[in-house]
């Protein structure tokens, strides 16, 4: 007499993978169109990395690698640092990023499912502090794309091949212009910030509507609840509304801090990840909701013209407790607070 | 009679009606149980009585004596009685057969709990609501039909008020917790029964055996049962007499379609592979699947928990399975207790949805009997301590009386003349010795003196009357 396991229909890890990889794919065909070769290399670059350090890791931890190699979820890493990752970035960066995502983010921890900080991000986050130059070096989208100016800007970016002239081709990002401004005590108008100059912020605009698009149609397809994205993008409106209506000509508008930066990619592709956020209901809306009012917090006052990577790790570590103390009410039992 | 393998563990042997050649237990004794055909006019213990005699249980799958679930304590009120025409599993549809055949004995049966459960209602009048899944109309319009054939028989004012209550199709919906939240809004308390909300729940079939028992005279010998699966010829339901083997049934329905079909008992969620056909139909078998054999593919690789919460949405008592499975898996037993792990009604909704393919029920069924096991281990171990230390205390104060006594001896000694003490002595105890003769006066002597007299005078009052009786 055996207890049979109940059938299983629905989709596995790799299936859940697969598709945030697909959804993925809009706001990557943009950045494919607005930086061409140096994005390719990043994705390649960023994903053989992720591969090998998953194999890798797997062999010294004497670990089956086929289940795991095959599960995407170390491609869906690789995938996201390299589309948050600057255009052209140098091979040794990348490498570096993804040591820090995948070893010590991920593996050191216990590998998949045990990692407290979501890896992408602290790999992201660890060369942000290292190589601040670097990182801030975004090429600037007319200079590059797939023809032979944009190749011998992957030579040399990547390779360190020929000689490439930053300053031509790097430009600062809308939002770096924004808290420029904003510490230089001008007003958002007389920095002469083009609101809607092609490709530099509208490019921005376009790249984070084509996110919303991807993680529009995980939610349809169930892959990720509404808790996270809705209290995110809710808290960060909120907070940056309330700010614009108290001095809106100091600072930025919600509209403008939900289209720029990494907002969309946050909320939908990094927020959400299943491992490191929080997993009963309200803990998710407070664990978004943190993450939305760090994300304008730094980004208004902080070091760094965005903030995604940041937020998602700070509040990473407040999940055990989030968790512990929003447990929904189990039925038959009386509310937690409630007499 | 060849006694039977049970498939609920521990495989005990079930001497059954059919199974292997007869040996004179074939039919129902037909004085054994008289039919009451006039049940209404009697009280709720004869009735009570009289279902426990037809061996009537919870049909639905729990197998709990009916008469005691009928026996509620005098002071608690009931005010609904709650009727289960929901599935328990998907797969099953032999509730959905019954309800679409026999819908009058289960409403009669249904009356007949009313009837016995009245005296606890406050005043005087139940609720019984009749909850049956959407996606049977065929049932829940016999019902309605028969439900208004009892309305109209009994007239204006009918003591109790039955209702067919439609409810959405959604496992667990069958699950007696599940269903009273849906059709009362209430829940049962943790660890409690729905008779501490005033609730009575039963299964249709159950009322329907009910019926049979009190006004046919009919012991509870068969049920209605499901085979089903893709590896049946011609899947229907029948009412099979239990003790048959499984493989008889399935023979029944036409047969396997190929040789090596799996058996398993119970719907897809809760089921349990059958390794023999010999395995009789009990009280407790719903439905028989036959399962063609699965294409040859990898095995399920299970892979480490992802947090994704899937399990969490799924499940039906809003538990936190994720975190249960983490402290199951550790084996950290208390603080899966304190995350409600006895709430858990072993679903497998959880199982079903989670993308890592972990056996999330196994693991809680696992940390359950692990707990239960522990706990009679405590409990046997604290009953030995109190044993030991109970003996240790009788010892102990058996050793200090006897050196009380002793002591009390060498004083008496002590106090004695010395003259007497060098007298040898045979009796052995220098304290009978030193005791003074008994004085005549001593009221106590009178007292015993006066017994004895007492007692001649019975004894020979006694033999006077005895050979007067014994001629008698």
């Amino acid at each position: 007499m055996t207890q049979t396991t109940p059938p299983r229909t629905l989709p596995d890890v790799a299936t859940l993978m697969r598709q945030v990889l697909y959804a993925l794919l809009p706001g990557t065909a943009l950045l494919l169109y607005l930086y061409g070769f140096g994005l390719l290399s990043n994705l390649i670059l960023a994903c053989l990395c992720a591969w090998g350090l998953e194999a890798l890791m797997l062999h010294l931890r004497q670990r089956p690698l086929p289940p795991f190699l095959s599960d995407y979820s170390v491609i869906v890493t690789g995938w996201l640092l390299a589309v948050s990752l600057p255009a052209c970035s140098p091979w040794w960066l990348i490498l570096i990023s993804m040591v820090f995502a995948v070893v010590i983010g991920k593996h050191l921890y216990g590998g998949l499912g045990q990692n407290p900080f979501n890896p992408a991000m602290l790999g992201y986050a660890a060369v942000l502090i290292s190589f601040p130059l670097e990182m801030t070096r975004w090429p600037d989208p007319a200079r590059t794309g797939f023809d032979a100016a944009g190749l011998d800007a992957l030579l040399a970016g990547v390779f360190g091949i020929g000689s490439l002239h930053w300053d031509s081709l790097s430009g600062a990002t809308p939002l770096d212009q924004v808290r420029m401004a904003l510490h230089g005590g001008k007003s958002l108008v007389d920095s002469g910030m083009p609101l809607f100059s092609w490709p530099r912020t509208l490019g921005w605009n376009l790249l984070n509507l084509a996110w919303l698009g991807g993680g529009l149609w995980l939610l349809w397809q169930r892959v990720i609840s509404w808790h996270i994205p809705v209290a995110l993008l809710g808290s960060l409106t909120l907070f940056s509304g309330l700010f614009w209506l108290l001095d809106p000509g100091h600072y930025a508008s919600p509209l403008f801090h939900l289209l720029q930066g990494a907002t969309m990619l946050g909320t939908f592709f990094i927020a959400t990840d299943p491992v490191t956020a929080s997993t009963t209901p309200l803990g998710k809306i407070l664990y978004a909701g943190g993450i939305g009012a760090f994300v304008y917090i730094i980004r208004t006052w902080g070091g760094y013209p965005d903030a995604m990577a940041f937020a998602v790790l700070i509040m990473n570590m407040a999940v055990p407790l989030l968790d512990h103390y929003t447990q929904p009410r189990v039925y038959g039992h009386r509310h937690r607070w409630l007499p | 009679m060849r006694p039977a393998r049970s498939p609920t563990p521990p495989a005990c042997p079930i001497p059954a009606s059919c199974s292997g050649r007869r040996g004179g237990l074939d039919e129902a004794d037909p004085q054994g149980l008289p039919p009451l055909p006039d049940y209404t006019q009697l009280d709720d213990a004869t009735l009570r009585c009289r279902i426990c005699e037809a061996g009537i249980v919870g049909l639905g799958g729990a197998v709990f004596p009916a008469a005691i679930k009928l026996n509620v304590k005098p002071d608690v009120p009931i005010r609904q009685l709650i009727i289960n025409g929901a599935e328990c599993e998907p797969w099953i549809t032999c509730d959905d057969m019954l309800m679409r055949t026999r819908a009058d004995e289960i409403l009669a049966g249904a009356s007949l709990m009313l009837q016995v459960l009245a005296s606890h209602a406050p005043d005087g009048k139940l609720t019984c609501l009749i909850g049956i899944e959407d996606n049977k109309p065929e049932a829940i319009a016999s019902m309605q039909t028969a439900l208004m054939a009892l309305t109209l028989r009994e007239g204006r004012s009918p003591p109790h008020t039955l209702r067919v209550v439609p409810i959405p199709t959604r496992y667990p919906a069958g699950g007696e917790k599940q269903l009273i939240r849906q059709l009362t809004g209430q829940e049962v308390p943790s660890g409690g029964r729905p008779a501490d909300i005033g609730m009575i729940c039963h299964n249709v079939a159950t009322a329907r055996a009910i019926y049979r028992a009190v006004a046919l005279g009919e012991p509870l010998m068969s049920r209605y049962v499901t085979v089903t699966g893709d590896g049946v010829t011609a899947p229907a339901n029948f009412e099979v007499p239990f003790g048959m083997p499984v493989g008889e049934l399935v023979r029944h329905a036409g047969g396997m379609l190929e040789p090596d079909c799996t058996l398993n008992m119970g719907g897809s969620m809760m089921g349990m592979a059958l390794h023999s056909e010999q395995v009789p139909v009990v009280k407790a078998t719903n439905c028989i699947r036959v399962l063609r054999p699965l294409p040859e593919q990898a095995p399920d690789i299970t892979l480490p928990c992802i947090r994704c919460g899937r399990c969490a949405e799924a499940c039906p008592m809003s538990l936190l399975p994720q975190q249960l499975f983490w402290h199951a898996h550790a084996r950290e037993l208390e603080q899966a207790e304190a995350l409600h792990l006895f709430d858990c009604i072993e679903c497998g909704c959880c199982t079903h949805v989670c993308p890592s393919h972990i056996p999330l029920v196994s693991y809680y069924r696992f940390a359950k009997a692990d707990i239960r096991s522990k706990r009679t281990a405590r409990t046997l171990a604290d009953q030995a301590r109190t044993r030991h230390e109970f003996r240790e205390q009788r010892l102990e104060r058996a050793r200090r009386e006897r050196a009380e006594k002793l002591a009390r001896h060498k004083a008496a000694v002590k106090q004695s003349p010395p003259t007497e003490r060098n007298i040898p002595d045979d009796s052995g105890t220098a304290g009978v010795a030193a005791t003074p003769p008994p004085a005549a006066d001593d009221p106590r002597n009178a007292a015993i003196q006066a017994a004895l007299e007492r007692a001649q005078a019975r004894k020979a009052a006694l033999t006077q009357q005895e050979p007067r009786e014994s001629g008698s």
